[in-house]
């Protein structure tokens, strides 16, 4: 079969759907590729270059009419005009937001596939484009921001003084959050990070930025136990940690985007709090924005002199990567479709991933797809999300009482333990309570003892105990002397198993201990 | 001064000694010299003992000396002989066989102080729960061994009401004890011997082999309280000393191991863990695997600068631990910064990879544990996870319907590249499908580890 690959036309757009890389692994799924001459050119990528990776080069027609046409953007309709009955789309669709175009791809019998349905199930991964623009888009936002930015992101002292770092402080930590704030990191920046979900911390700070938690808000929250009240009460008080990182910032990325719509995150008035030659990115821009004042496409300066940007062509700014990971993406589906690696396109929608791109096929809309079973959570979130504020408030009330519970459960067990080995003592003869007293206070040095022992040494330690366990030797030969023969032969076969393991137990521990080394 | 009072003073210096012993282990530096100190504890209450042995003699003491040397000398031949042999591989069955001898001869121990001294009822207590426990282990010991040894199968046994099995033997023991203690018959003695060898058998056979490593260490801990039991028998302070001191070592052990692998230590002490996962099988993962060959896998580790290796049970079983040092030592002097992940419940011991690696002159300084590794994965080029497999699931975090769910685990996926080197597509000992084995970054290297890592070395 042919695969087509056409010149993208939306206005800005740099971004082709096939690198000659990727046009020599599809070759090697067996198809044959045509790319619409011109194709790469803006992603400095030459028709020659396709012609040697195995493409041939055809007209804007030639690249539509193919088997197979994969595109970055939605088609228009002369686009969608193009398409042979019966042939394959794959391009990103929103179908959510297209019926119009969901609706002439069924008349026209076309089976498209939506790269931006991909489902979020782990083994999908490999194909999804949207973590692969986010992750872009979150580098490319913290460019676009040192640009706009009149200084410099990292701090340095020279013989002309000292200038500061900047402060960077990202909201939402998905992909394209976690992008931007490792890129500004690495930059210089002193980055902070927001997410509402308190479990990407750790991400967070494995990227080298701080994780700003509403702290306050939870503390304040689980002493008064209302959930209602305490949800407009930790909202306030998010709203109040923006406001206040906000106006700290040099620079504020804001990443929440969800399902393609956007929340406020930062308002009119947070703006106007901040520093004049601040910069705000707005990734969330081709929703709305997470900022009140930001206009999609555009770059604002507000009358304080804080910059928004507004830019929703981010991705393609860096046509080079974007489209060969992009391209990536594609041949990943591609060989999904292609069990037999045959060239031969084969759609099987009983598979959940192949089902959920699909938005029409043979005459029908399958759109939206019934939703899927996510067995794993997501590895990673296109954007931040926005799960009702009062979970990690009353999650920590739930853990305080159970903690509570616990530690009464823990004093009400131990005061019976003491009263029962309290009375149990008192019944014994005098000897059993000295030995008592040894195996006590022998237990709680072990205890201590043993807890310093580095978890390297835990066989060693085993193999050790096991020796000195056999001290129970001592026993056994004050037995053999005996006039009992029964008990002379019992206490031989004793000493002898428990001399094995005194013997060889510490024989097998100094063997193990003289191997650790440290490096010369 | 008599003989009795030297002894004990003796006694008192070999506590000493074995506290110290078990404190120089903190440390590998100081490590030696604590087994120096713990040979020379175990030196000086055997001269102790021996000496008050010949006083307290009913026989003449040429007979009980010579015995006594008889039983040295078996015992140290035997003993010395195994601790020289035994392949570091098979260090989980050897301490399990060792733990099973404590066991034996604190029952056998147990039974001569029942006919030798005289019966009042505390002291016929002390020789019931010695008996008691010393059965326990001695054939929980031995069940662990075949299981690690592979000599029978490491499957949990699940008899049908196991767990009011374990109690009904319990509640029989308690009435037996009555009886034991009413009488001072000797019929009740056997009796609950059996019915603890039966449950020692039971407890052990009921819990799965990946779980091993806390059944060794229980084992261990029950060692002594095996021993402290005889102590008090005996009214012997050393031996309680000794025994609560292996006794909390090992328990503390299980403890640590519990915690490594998210589970409660009563449910895998009540076993069938492995069962119970079967019912409810995980999400169940598909998709392709990527597999990769020797030659390709040396290119991607020279061009690598920071490696990290995660080895399994796997490697011990493939006993690579060697070709897999020299793969090390060869990359690190072309200056690629090479180091060792191991999770804490790797391999069947706790701290059993750690002996591996050091048998084959792995610097311990460049073999960290989990909790050190994993914020640095993200950072890394290369994760070999060699002969691992549960400890690099990323079900344990993200599939909360998984058995290992909440296990804390090598998170080897955040590295760019990693190879699983692994014989087939097999589940580990958990039953556990692991999705790390479809990601992209993930390729698969089938075969021998062995072979596998010397082929690496011939392509480097």
């Amino acid at each position: 079969m042919r695969i087509g690959v056409p010149r993208e036309h939306r206005p800005g757009e740099r971004l082709v759907a096939a690198t000659p890389r990727t046009v020599a692994q599809l070759v090697d799924l067996g198809y044959d590729v045509v790319v619409e001459s011109g194709a790469g050119d803006l992603a400095h990528l030459a028709d020659d270059a396709y012609v040697e990776a195995g493409a041939s080069v055809t007209d804007t027609a030639g690249a539509w009419s193919a088997d197979v046409v994969t595109a970055v953007n939605p088609p228009e309709p002369d686009d969608v005009a193009r398409l042979r009955p019966g042939a394959t789309l794959i391009s990103m669709l929103s179908p959510a937001s297209r019926p119009a175009l969901v609706e002439q791809l069924r008349a026209q019998e076309v089976t498209a596939m939506a790269l931006d349905a991909v489902p979020r199930i782990s083994r999908a991964q490999s194909l999804d484009v949207l973590s692969t623009l986010s992750n872009v888009a979150g580098y490319r936002a913290v460019v676009e921001a040192a640009t706009e930015y009149g200084a410099m992101f990292g701090g340095q002292v020279t013989a002309a003084g000292k200038t500061p770092p900047a402060d960077v402080f990202v909201i939402g930590a998905g992909v394209a959050g976690l992008a931007a704030l490792g890129t500004a990191a690495s930059l210089g920046a002193q980055v902070r990070a927001f997410d509402v979900r308190p479990e990407v911390g750790e991400q967070i700070e494995s990227m080298g930025a701080t994780f700003v938690q509403a702290a306050q808000a939870q503390q304040e929250v689980s002493s008064d136990g209302y959930a209602s009240a305490l949800t407009e009460e930790q909202e306030a008080l998010t709203r109040t940690m923006y406001a206040e990182e906000s106006a700290r910032a040099d620079v504020v990325i804001t990443t929440a985007l969800v399902r393609g719509s956007a929340p406020t995150t930062i308002t009119a008035e947070m703006v106007a709090g901040m520093r004049p030659g601040s910069v705000i990115v707005d990734l969330a821009a081709s929703g709305g924005g997470n900022c009140e004042l930001t206009v999609p496409g555009e770059r604002v300066v507000t009358e304080n002199g804080v910059v928004i940007i507004g830019a929703t062509d981010l991705t393609s700014r860096m046509p080079q990567h974007t489209a060969q990971l992009l391209g990536t993406n594609i041949v990943h589906l591609m060989a999904l479709l292609t069990p037999e690696k045959d060239g031969e396109l084969t759609l099987d929608l009983e598979d959940v991933v192949q089902r959920g791109m699909t938005v029409t096929h043979a005459g029908e809309t399958l759109w939206p797809p019934p939703p899927v079973q996510v067995s794993a959570a997501p590895v990673a979130e296109p954007a931040e999300e926005t799960p009702p504020p009062v979970d990690p408030a009353a999650q920590a009330y739930a853990a305080q009482q159970a903690k509570e519970r616990r530690s009464r459960r823990n004093l009400v067990g131990g005061a019976l333990a003491a009263v029962l080995l309290i009375l149990a003592l008192s019944y014994s003869p005098p000897d059993v309570v000295g030995h008592a007293t040894v195996l006590v206070l022998a237990t709680i040095v072990g205890y201590y003892v043993i807890s310093q022992v580095s978890h390297s040494l835990h066989t060693p330690l085993m193999a050790q105990t096991n020796a000195i366990s056999g001290i129970i030797i001592v026993g056994a030969l004050l037995q053999i002397g005996s006039d009992n023969l029964l008990v002379t032969i019992l206490a031989c076969v004793a000493a002898t198993v428990a001399s094995i393991n005194i013997f060889g137990g510490f024989a097998v521990a100094y063997r193990m201990l003289a191997m650790f080394r440290k490096d010369a | 001064m008599t003989l009795t009072s030297l002894a004990q003073a003796t006694y008192v210096v070999a506590a000493v000694l074995f506290v110290l012993s078990l404190a120089g282990l903190n440390r590998q530096e100081s490590a030696k010299r604590g087994t120096m100190l713990g040979m020379a504890g175990m030196a000086l209450a055997l001269v102790a003992t021996v000496l008050l042995a010949a006083d307290q003699s009913e026989r003449p003491v040429a007979v009980t000396l010579t015995l006594i040397a008889v039983v040295f000398a078996v015992g140290a031949s035997v003993g010395l002989w195994r601790a020289r042999s035994v392949e570091m591989t098979q260090m989980p069955e050897l301490i399990a066989v060792l733990h099973s001898f404590v066991g034996l001869a604190a029952v056998l121990v147990g039974f001569n102080s029942y006919m030798t001294e005289p019966g009042d009822p505390a002291h016929l207590v002390e020789v019931y729960l010695g008996v008691l426990i010393g059965a326990v282990t001695f054939t929980g010991s031995i069940v662990a061994y075949l299981k690690l040894s592979a000599k029978i199968s490491s499957a949990p046994l699940t008899l049908p009401g196991r767990n009011i099995l374990n109690v009904a033997a319990l509640v029989a023991s308690a009435g037996l004890l009555w009886w034991f203690l009413a009488t001072g018959s000797v019929v009740p003695l056997l009796l609950m011997t059996v019915i603890a060898l039966l449950l020692g058998w039971h407890l052990v056979a009921a819990i799965g082999g990946g779980d091993m490593p806390v059944v060794v260490s229980m084992l261990n801990s029950y060692s002594g309280w095996a021993a402290a039991a005889a102590g008090f028998m005996l009214s012997n302070d050393l031996l309680i000393i000794t025994g609560a001191l292996v006794g909390s070592s090992g328990a503390i052990l299980s403890y640590i191991m519990c915690r490594a692998m998210n589970r409660s230590f009563i449910s895998v002490i009540l076993g069938g863990y492995g069962a119970a996962s079967g019912a409810a099988p995980a999400a169940a993962v598909d998709g392709e695997h990527h597999e990769t060959d020797a030659a390709d896998v040396a290119a991607l580790l020279q061009d690598a600068e920071r490696v990290v290796i995660t080895p399994g049970y796997g490697m011990a079983v493939a006993k690579a631990q060697y070709p897999v040092a020299d793969l090390v030592g060869r990359l690190r002097a072309q200056g690629v910064d090479v180091r060792f992940g191991v999770h804490p419940v790797a391999g069947r011991l706790p701290g059993h990879m750690n002996v591996l690696l050091a048998e084959a002159r792995v610097p311990y300084d460049i073999v960290l544990e989990m909790d050190e590794v994993n914020p640095d994965l993200a950072d890394t080029d290369v994760v070999l996870v060699i002969g691992a497999n549960d400890t690099v699931n990323p079900a344990a975090l993200d599939d909360p319907s998984s058995p290992i769910a909440g296990m804390p685990v090598l998170t080897v996926w955040d590295a760019k590249k990693v190879v699983v080197f692994k014989r087939s597509m097999a589940t580990g000992y958990a039953g556990v499908q692991n999705p790390l084995f479809f990601k992209d970054n993930t390729s698969m290297l089938f075969g021998d580890a062995k072979d596998q890592v010397e082929k690496i070395i011939q392509a480097l």
